[in-house]
């Protein structure tokens, strides 16, 4: 098992650096002078030309890239203009606020989704699969950024059960409870489309399985029909449970940037937003990299689970 | 984009029942009728009488909705909301196609490319998108709208390029299973270009799959672009789409939703509609839905019959009386089993032997309710265990019977054990579903019985998965688990069918022995006579879905009354100086949805008279211990001997 995640580890290096390449790719596009943009319309070209020096932006474009890896690989993501402090230090703070809200509505989609699933499939075409198929389709259109507003409206605004937005309150706020109170409407609004998307892929694997086989000689051996379902067919579909789930964190990961500029929440994808509004190539650059390189990571970590969970997969 | 994308029949005769699936699904069709009319009215904006979208009036701002002259009101600068909402549903549905045509068009280029070249162009290509795909969407997204920067053309092109991957992993893998068809060949010797090739025979038989991967994932791009614009980074003001118009509306979200709610709900009613169209789409062309294979079975099947023939005078130790089982697809019944009467007495072991398709798998199913349902429903007869009726019994009764006094061996144990237990675990299971023992006992005892059915290493063995085993040792596993519980009756269906010969040996003598050993009867089902004569004290021959032939294993096996037996038997190759002929039986069983009247076997039969076909043939005593159903029997004098 060691040696499999390490092999996993070195094949995520060249993904990682594809990445980079990519990212820094897209950003060579910009079209115009980078420096410009930073200073405005009116800036002398002698102060142009002298950021552009700053920033390395006179090299060829081989070597520039070569030079902000070799940065990167230091920490040195360079500098926010707009925040006037590191790069990597405010891309990291933000992303431990995105991690705890997209982490809760991770959790939220895979155990609900799961549940309703299986609920669904061991009750196929009763009342519940109904229900659940019919609450599924309209969870699954919801734009997550409407769903946080009609929240906001309804939880915060009329019942006053909520917070209307942010992470902490600005008085008195900062313990877990607090966090909590703030996490509970962008979390379950995050995860009310993926909830969807796994419940209905829960469904479907759980109605492939329960066809198999191994279903019928559980139940000759007398096997009560719970342990039939919840143990025996669930653990055979979440061979393909978990990667939807992978795929999921990718989109949860996504919508994390709706919900954030909904509920004001201060993570990586609220930030990207305004870096992008005010032309904050360096954070952009960086805040990209960071977080696509922990999503990799994090993929990597889904296929250990399941090589973990299904002894045939070869490790 | 996690849809996947089925390959489409391309055939055109599908069409017209394609067409008849999608609007049998209401839903679907509703979903249908809702987008037809939105795309109607945004196709009619410019000739419907409405407001100007720009025309500001900030005397009049935020007015309710139904307020005069404005129905659904108006926005933060006085601006009418129904005429913007038209125009902005217009503006998001342009963008979202163009955005889906665009991420076809060069999916589909890099797909086609990389699946028909192969090799290092494919490599490359396929590296590429991975690389893509390695990113969460919105990010990539993001990274595009920061390079080019905000504007709705940009955060068209974004949502473009990151939906690219999709299309190109589709269309390379029907590319691939195209590449070397025999018509692409065809083409390749007739001295066509590699382009050619790709455009006038890849592309349209890939056509298919763009246009469903299209309608899975244009709702998709509709409410992306839509999110961009939601966060400024798409139409700049004083443009609009459903995005931005919710953008700006959440600037006075507490005090005025309706600026909000309006937007909202339209992207949500486009989405769902979207969905609903992709949802019947895919239903309609997947085949298996069309079958109902992907019905899942239930606990026990269901039993829908009118009476319950009474009970025989002398109870065996498994009465089947009468029983029928059938199919039901759709419209159609197919009549697996028309009334099979069979006994099991203790410790005996019975052969049920037949064709594929006669009904003896169905059979040995129905007993413990085991066949799969839906489709299967037992609407006749009865199975009675030791006197009492099972198939009306509680299912808790049914439960407690199953693996505990009847037990089942399968056909293919790797298919029949489940692939995540280690095989101890499964045994295990299978004491502790009736006897509450603790599981260090429990599994002494799998150990001792892996022993027992001669399992090699046992000890080390028992904590294997079946995968790391072999298909003999997987059907010991198998036979293990049948004995767990010292039951009355093992049912085996083919357990020796997946099986090479020499191991099928082993198996059987296995089986014999232990049988003798605990004293446990056994229906025993096969195709094989040489199984048979090994192993059975008595057979039952079926021919669709009915016991043509009973009697003891010897006396049917030298003398065969039914034409049927007899064919079948001829159809056994014997080793060494075999002066038999072998002969294979013309024709094909018949098809259980379509019995003929009379003896089903007839129209393979060379002895079929007219009488044959005439009327329902009875299951007649030949001899004192033997029955056949047939009118004019294989060698009458038989009888007078039996």
């Amino acid at each position: 098992m060691g040696a499999y995640i390490l092999k996993r580890l070195l094949a995520a290096i060249p993904v990682i650096l594809g990445i980079t390449v990519i990212v820094f790719a897209i950003i060579s596009l910009i079209p115009g002078d980078p420096a410009t943009a930073i200073l405005g319309s009116y800036a002398t070209p002698e102060n142009v030309e002298k950021l552009n020096r700053d920033l390395g932006l006179d090299k060829p474009l081989v070597q520039q890239y070569f030079i902000w890896l070799g940065n990167m690989l230091q920490g040195d993501f360079g500098r926010s203009f707009s925040l006037n402090r590191p790069v990597f230090d405010e891309v990291m703070e933000r992303f431990g606020a995105t991690l705890i809200l997209a982490g809760t509505a991770l959790v939220l989609c895979s155990i609900l989704g799961v549940i309703a699933g299986v609920v669904s499939a061991a009750r196929q075409y009763g009342f519940a699969d109904k229900a659940i198929t019919f609450v599924v389709l309209i969870g699954i259109s919801i734009p997550s950024f409407f769903l946080g507003m009609m929240m906001i409206l309804f939880f915060a605004v009329r019942l006053r059960l909520l917070p209307v937005s942010g992470m902490y309150a600005i008085y008195g706020g900062g313990d877990l409870p607090d966090l909590i109170r703030h996490l509970i409407m962008p979390a379950t609004a995050l995860a009310v489309v993926a909830t969807g998307v796994v419940a209905r892929l829960s469904r479907s694997a759980m109605l492939e399985v329960l066809r198999q086989d191994f279903i019928r000689t559980a139940r000759a051996k007398g096997v009560g029909e719970g342990r039939v379902i919840w143990a025996h067919a669930l653990k055979a579909a979440m061979v393909s449970i978990i990667p939807v789930i992978g795929v999921q964190a990718g989109f949860v990961l996504s919508g994390a940037v709706y919900i954030e500029t909904v509920f004001q929440w201060p993570g990586v994808g609220r930030m990207l937003v305004n870096a992008i509004l005010t032309r904050d190539i360096l954070l952009v650059q960086g805040g990209v990299v960071i977080v696509a390189a922990c999503y990799v990571l994090f993929n990597l970590a889904v296929d250990v689970a399941q090589s973990l969970l299904d002894p045939r997969v070869k490790t | 984009m996690t849809a996947a994308v089925s390959t489409a029949p391309t055939r055109k005769a599908a069409s017209g029942t394609f067409l008849k699936l999608f609007a049998r699904n209401r839903l679907a069709a509703a979903g249908g009728m809702i987008l037809i009319a939105v795309v109607l009215i945004a196709l009619l904006a410019p000739v419907l009488p409405l407001q100007d979208p720009y025309a500001q009036d900030l005397a009049q701002k935020f007015q309710r909705p139904f307020s005069p002259g404005h129905l659904l009101g108006t926005d933060h600068l006085g601006r009418d909301i129904l005429s913007r909402l038209i125009w902005g549903t217009r503006l998001s549905l342009v963008v979202g196609v163009v955005a889906s045509f665009g991420a076809a068009f060069f999916g589909s280029v890099i797909g086609i490319a990389a699946g028909y070249f192969g090799g290092r162009v494919d490599n490359w290509l396929m590296r590429a998108i991975d690389m893509l795909m390695a990113f969460p969407y919105i990010l990539l997204a993001l990274a595009i709208v920061a390079a080019l920067g905000p504007g709705l053309v940009n955060a068209l092109i974004a949502v473009s390029v990151v939906n690219i991957p999709f299309f190109a992993r589709n269309i390379r893998g029907v590319t691939v299973s195209l590449a070397h068809k025999e018509f692409v060949d065809a083409a390749r010797l007739t001295g066509q270009t590699d382009l050619g090739i790709m455009v006038s025979e890849i592309l349209p038989n890939v056509l298919p799959v763009i246009v469903i991967a299209m309608s899975t994932t244009v709702g998709w791009m509709i409410l992306e672009t839509a999110g961009l614009s939601f966060l400024g980074l798409g139409s700049q003001p004083p443009v609009a789409d459903l995005g931005s118009m919710l953008g700006e509306g959440r600037n006075a979200l507490i005090t005025d939703p309706h600026a909000s709610i309006v937007p909202g709900l339209m992207i949500f009613v486009i989405v769902m509609s979207v969905n609903l169209v992709g949802d019947g789409i895919r239903d309609a062309l997947d085949p298996r839905l069309r079958s109902g294979a992907l019905t899942r079975p239930m606990a026990r099947t269901v039993v829908d019959r009118e009476a319950v023939p009474p009970a025989p005078e002398v109870p065996a130790l498994l009465d089947v009386q009468d029983l029928r089982t059938e199919f039901r697809v759709g419209k159609r019944t197919l009549h697996a089993l028309s009334g099979v009467t069979l006994q099991v007495r203790a410790g005996e072991c019975v052969g049920l032997i037949g064709e594929s398709g006669s009904g003896k798998s169905v059979t040995a199913l129905s007993v413990m309710g085991l066949v799969a349902s839906p489709p299967g429903v037992i609407a006749g007869g009865t199975v009675r265990y030791a006197g009492q009726e099972i198939l009306g019994a509680p299912f808790a009764r049914l439960r407690d019977l199953r693996g505990d006094r009847i037990s089942y061996i399968f056909q293919d144990p790797l298919a029949t054990l489940h692939p995540l237990y280690t095989i101890g675990d499964q045994i295990v299971e299978a004491i502790c579903a009736h006897h509450p023992v603790p599981k260090a006992e429990a599994r002494k005892r799998a150990l001792d019985l892996l022993e027992s059915v001669r399992m090699p290493n046992a000890a080390s063995r028992i904590d294997n998965y079946p995968h790391q085993m072999s298909g003999g040792m997987r059907q010991r596993v198998g036979i293990a688990m049948a004995l767990v519980n010292d039951p009355d009756l093992i049912i085996a269906d083919e357990p020796t069918t997946a099986l090479d010969v020499t191991v099928q040996a082993q198996i059987l003598s296995l089986l014999d022995d232990l049988r003798r050993e605990r004293n446990v009867a056994i229906l025993f089902i096969t195709h094989d006579f040489g199984v048979v004569a090994q192993l059975c004290d008595r057979i039952a021959v079926m021919y669709a879905g009915r016991i043509v032939e009973t009697g003891p294993t010897g006396a049917i096996l030298s003398d065969p009354a039914h034409p049927y037996t007899r064919r079948l038997i001829a159809c056994v190759p014997e080793l060494g100086g075999g002066r038999r002929e072998l002969h294979a039986i013309p024709g094909l069983p018949p098809a259980v949805d379509d019995l003929p009247p009379g003896c089903a076997f007839a129209p393979r039969c060379d002895k079929a008279q007219p009488a044959c076909r005439g009327g329902e043939i009875a299951l007649d005593g030949f001899g004192e211990t033997r029955a056949v159903r047939c009118l004019f029997p294989e060698n009458a004098d038989a009888e007078a001997r039996a």
